[in-house]
């Protein structure tokens, strides 16, 4: 037994250190790719072909294609192409463009966008349109009440839908391992090619990712209780206090 | 090679060109996509019995199993299963009583590894689907005296498949794309027909690129065969 707990306190602070790639794998393109989403979601509600055209063709890309195909598209493809570029293969820059890690949060921020843009015109167009129609009475222009009417109501529904992409997205993580992202799969691969422990490495790796989805799944929960605090039966506030006079 | 390098000749038929290599993996993808979905299927219907079925043990235990499936990456069980999953059988094998050295190829190793992660997901639909059947309907259907698997077969079942079709097309759309990453345990499907192109002539971004495309036509197909299939499954149904 003790040879065992020995070869899992070597091996637990490499497999966290992998870990940490992947968080950071996972904001980085978490952050960038649902940014990305908003505008792809707004050109396939449009009712201008120009775009909602090449939205749906880019939707239809991303979810239509594997993610190993997309990051070894940019790994493989743009990789080379950047280094062929003398511009490039000299600049300052290339140092940085020769990582791994950025072809691989690029593919994966721009298969969230694709993925969430989907999700996000779909709750955009499930805004009522009383609320739209409100917020014109208000006198709002068409890119106020986008703002402050349909973007908060379309990403607050959509939330659960969110908490389950963003799981995927942590899954999908591990795929920069086969670009030598040394990330948690690629780290566990290692550990496992170094000791020959199969089990111990692999089983060691499912739980970390168990953890983190568990802990994404909390956090997701905890943000939609907090955002929909609006749908809880409402306090008495001063202003209805002036405009209802008690009984 | 051939001395013309034309991109059209790169995808000849034949010790020239790579098509022959792409329509193969394309064939192997397919049926590992169909094999493993298949078994998908058979956990599902499993998975979400057990789960409904009212048992604490059987809950608990197809809880767990779709609670693990789904959050470790795909990658990563698809690797377990394909290294462990043989000796677990001869282990199995051996428990029981046969001796005998049962060789498991690769593509098996591939569709079990697959199909047991896409058994967790038609668990949760099945589920769902299942749910969503009004109660009375099995209530009127006991009252006329049918036995179980009467009532499983003419009344739950056809009714359940209406709400069950659209995510069970989604998984299926999943599956194919999931296909992909059997690539990492080297079998030679799509992906490593376009590894094994992309890497002997450096042309990364064409050889990839038509993997994508494969993929986005079988993608394409699959979703009109969906939607014909929702068509049919919604029939006799009355609509606003």
């Amino acid at each position: 037994m003790a040879p065992l707990i020995d070869f899992l306190l070597g091996l637990w602070p490499k497999l966290l250190e992998g870990a940490g790639m992947s968080v950071l794998l996972l904001i980085v393109s978490g952050v960038i790719g649902n940014i990305l989403a908003v505008p792809v979601a707004l050109a396939r509600v449009s009712r201008n072909p120009v775009l909602w055209l090449p939205s749906e063709m880019f939707i239809q890309l991303m979810r239509g294609t594997p993610l190993l195909v997309q990051i070894y598209i940019l790994y493989y493809g743009l990789g080379q192409l950047l280094g062929q570029m003398p511009a490039v293969r000299y600049s300052f820059l290339w140092p940085y463009l020769r990582e791994a890690f950025w072809y691989a949060a690029l593919a994966l921020s721009i298969n969230t966008a694709g993925y969430s843009g989907f999700i996000l015109a779909g709750a955009m167009r499930a805004v009522p349109y009383g609320e739209v129609e409100a917020g014109r009475a208000f006198g709002m222009s068409k890119w106020k009440i986008f703002r402050r009417v349909i973007l908060p109501r379309a990403i607050r529904n959509s939330l659960p839908t969110f908490s389950g992409e963003t799981v995927l997205l942590l899954k999908s993580t591990s795929l920069a391992s086969t670009v030598t992202v040394t990330e948690l799969m690629r780290v566990t691969s290692e550990a496992y090619a170094e000791s020959f422990r199969f089990d111990e490495c692999y089983i060691s790796a499912a739980i970390i990712y168990i953890a983190l989805s568990y802990i994404l799944t909390r956090g997701f929960y905890f943000a939609e209780r907090q955002l929909n605090k609006d749908r809880l039966p409402p306090k008495p506030s001063s202003i209805a206090a002036v405009a209802l006079p008690a009984k | 090679m051939a001395t013309d390098q034309s991109y059209l000749s790169l995808l000849s038929y034949g010790d020239a060109g790579w098509g022959d290599d792409y329509l193969r993996g394309m064939v192997v993808t397919l049926e590992v996509a169909v094999c493993a979905y298949s078994v998908g299927l058979v956990l599902g219907l499993v998975g979400a019995g057990a789960k409904l079925s009212g048992g604490r043990a059987r809950y608990v235990a197809a809880d767990l199993y779709t609670t693990i499936v789904r959050s470790v990456p795909e990658l990563l069980l698809i690797i377990y299963i394909f290294y462990r999953g043989p000796a677990a059988i001869r282990g199995l094998a051996s428990l029981l009583g046969f001796q005998t050295q049962i060789d498991i190829n690769p593509f098996l190793a591939a569709v079990a590894a697959l199909g047991f992660i896409v058994g967790a997901y038609t668990t949760e639909v099945f589920r769902g689907a299942i749910q969503a059947v009004p109660k009375g309907q099995m209530e009127a259907a006991r009252a006329f005296g049918m036995g179980w698997w009467l009532r499983t077969r003419r009344i739950l079942l056809p009714q359940m498949l209406r709400f069950a079709v659209p995510g069970l097309g989604n998984i299926w759309l999943n599956t194919t794309k999931d296909a992909a990453l059997v690539s990492v345990v080297s079998l030679s499907e799509l992906m490593n027909a376009g590894k094994t192109a992309a890497g002997t002539t450096k042309m990364y971004f064409f050889f990839y690129g038509i993997v994508g495309l494969c993929y986005l036509a079988i993608t394409i197909a699959s979703q009109l065969g969906v939607a014909r299939l929702d068509r049919w499954a919604n029939r006799g149904v009355r609509r606003a």
